[in-house]
């Protein structure tokens, strides 16, 4: 089974030359079903689910996360209110994503719903081309354990545990052997430059270094998509660009998709694009181009 | 297609999540008892108290079937009319242990009830923490399984102390009242009995009173737990 990229193969029914740019499961010319060769090639992980799960309209390797008409309604008595009101979005695998808008836009709501955290009243989405939906608890909290990662505004760590425990907490949920895991977990708390105080427990770091922890945390199992709501929400100016350029630097070199609810500026530019919601619904997205930051001086340096 | 066969086709990707080891859970339950000890010894004292009246009354009928007993052994030496007190006595203890048994059910209640109550605040104040937990993939029966298990380490050191208590106070207090060569007379295998299921039924208690929170915790959406404060 070898990954390579053909763009044509040859269906072993009809010897009709199939372009494979697209998401084709089967032959256009006799209808031969297709996905043996494409897995085979690699070119495909899963076998077709007859457009159950799977959305036969774009192209799909290109997204890590799809979101279809996704509404979210909250009842509060007698009154609904539509936190999220048909959101569609495609966000390609290995982008830096910022998501902005003012306070009750519905951007946690659609950090939710992306991060598996809430089921959405309409619409679906879409992870790695696995529909959510039809993920049972099981599978739902492997994919919360393996394929993301949660960075949040408040931080989050189990205060009861040090550092190190937290960044291993995740690892023992994926069943790592206990000698690995205080490695890897060593090796995590290095990288985000607390090496030397894995043996602290939360209340003994200041906010930006419990952010790291967290960051370090967000990355035990190696997640294909970083979620961070606001994660420099609960943080000074200084500390809030270390944990910019922390994301940026994981982005840049580890590949991580990166999926941030801000308002925070400075993490617009380090996007590389940025969606605007507001009243539940996408308002625009900006391409990094297009994006002109003004800039500003604190402490006579230069801040976005 | 039908959706079972769509199941199956899904986990060759996502695969299920799997049974958190139980040498883990019990380190982080230990470990959560440990560190919140002031949360804990509240939680703790209601199984404490329940546990050690119970023991009390178990082992003040112990000494009183003991004495009963060795004063019947005895009455040879005494003569008839004694023994006629004796039955009394024996009525009248058997009438003072309808009492105690209703003591002990009211005196469970109100420690069962105490349990819960501590155990439910316990959980609430930690829903941020179990909202974590579940993201990072945490199944709703790990959740589950770490606050039994708390529950049933504070259950049985809450019984185990609680069975000390009670039954040291009464025996020194038996010893008082019935002379230093007391414990001569009692019988050991029964007492034993009494702690026994005293320890059993402090920690099925407590697991009973826990049970509920933590399903209720463990059931809320990652979203819903995460977005409460206390």
């Amino acid at each position: 089974m070898s990954e390579q990229n053909v763009d044509t193969i040859k269906c072993p029914n009809c010897d009709f030359m199939v372009d494979t740019t697209g998401l084709v499961t089967q032959c256009p010319e006799c209808k031969h079903d297709l996905v043996q060769v494409l897995q085979d090639l690699g070119q495909i992980k899963r076998k077709s689910r007859a457009g159950l799960a799977r959305d036969d309209s774009a192209t799909t390797h290109e997204f890590i996360v799809r979101t279809k008409g996704l509404v979210k309604e909250y009842v509060m008595g007698d009154i609904s209110v539509r936190a999220l009101d048909g959101v569609d979005l495609d966000i390609r695998r290995g982008e830096y994503l910022s998501i902005m808008g003012p306070s009750g836009s519905g951007k946690s709501t659609l950090f939710n719903m992306v991060g598996g955290l809430d089921k959405p009243s309409e619409g679906t989405c879409f992870i790695d081309e696995v529909d959510m939906a039809q993920l049972d608890a099981f599978e739902l909290a492997w994919l919360r354990c393996r394929k993301i990662g949660y960075i949040f505004q408040s931080f989050n760590l189990i205060p009861v545990m040090t550092a190190l425990e937290n960044v291993t907490l995740p690892m023992i949920f994926a069943g790592m052997g206990s000698d690995e895991m205080l490695d890897r977990g060593r090796e995590l708390l290095e990288r985000v430059g607390l090496g030397e105080r894995y043996n602290h427990k939360p209340f003994e770091l200041s906010g930006g270094q419990q952010q790291r922890v967290a960051c370090a945390r967000s990355l035990a199992n190696a997640p294909a998509i970083l979620l961070a709501d606001e994660p420099t929400g609960n943080l000074d100016l200084r500390t809030g660009r270390e944990i910019i350029e922390l994301l940026k630097e994981l982005n840049d070199l580890d590949q991580v998709t990166i999926i941030s609810a801000t308002h925070d500026l400075k993490m617009i530019e380090a996007s590389d694009r940025v969606v605007h919601i507001r009243d539940g619904s996408v308002e625009r997205i900006d391409k990094r181009e297009d994006i002109d930051i003004e800039v500003g001086t604190i402490d006579g340096e230069t801040e976005a | 297609m039908v959706k079972d066969d769509l199941r199956t086709e899904i986990s060759g990707d996502i695969e299920r999540q799997i049974q958190l080891p139980l040498k883990q859970a019990f380190a982080i339950s230990m470990r959560n008892v440990t560190l919140r000890l002031g949360r804990a010894a509240v939680t703790g004292a209601g199984v404490v108290l329940g546990i050690a009246f119970l023991i009390s009354v178990g082992t003040q009928r112990v000494i009183d079937h003991g004495i009963q007993e060795y004063d019947r052994q005895h009455a040879g030496f005494v003569g008839g009319e004694n023994a006629l007190g004796a039955q009394a006595a024996a009525e009248a203890a058997q009438s003072d242990d309808m009492k105690a048994n209703w003591l002990i059910v009211m005196s469970l209640l109100v420690c069962g009830v105490g349990i819960t109550n501590s155990l439910l605040m316990s959980v609430t104040e930690r829903f941020r923490e179990i909202g974590t937990m579940k993201c990072l993939g945490a199944l709703d029966k790990f959740i589950v399984q770490l606050f039994l298990m708390e529950a049933a380490v504070l259950g049985a050191l809450g019984s185990i102390v609680g069975a000390l208590l009670g039954f040291v106070s009464m025996l020194l207090l038996g010893c008082f009242r019935h002379g230093f060569d007391l414990p001569a007379k009692m019988d050991w295998g029964n007492m034993l009995a009494w702690v026994g299921s005293a320890i059993v039924l402090g920690i099925v208690i407590s697991l009973l009173a826990a049970f509920w929170p933590a399903w209720r915790a463990a059931k809320l959406p990652p979203a819903a737990a995460l977005a409460t404060e206390v």
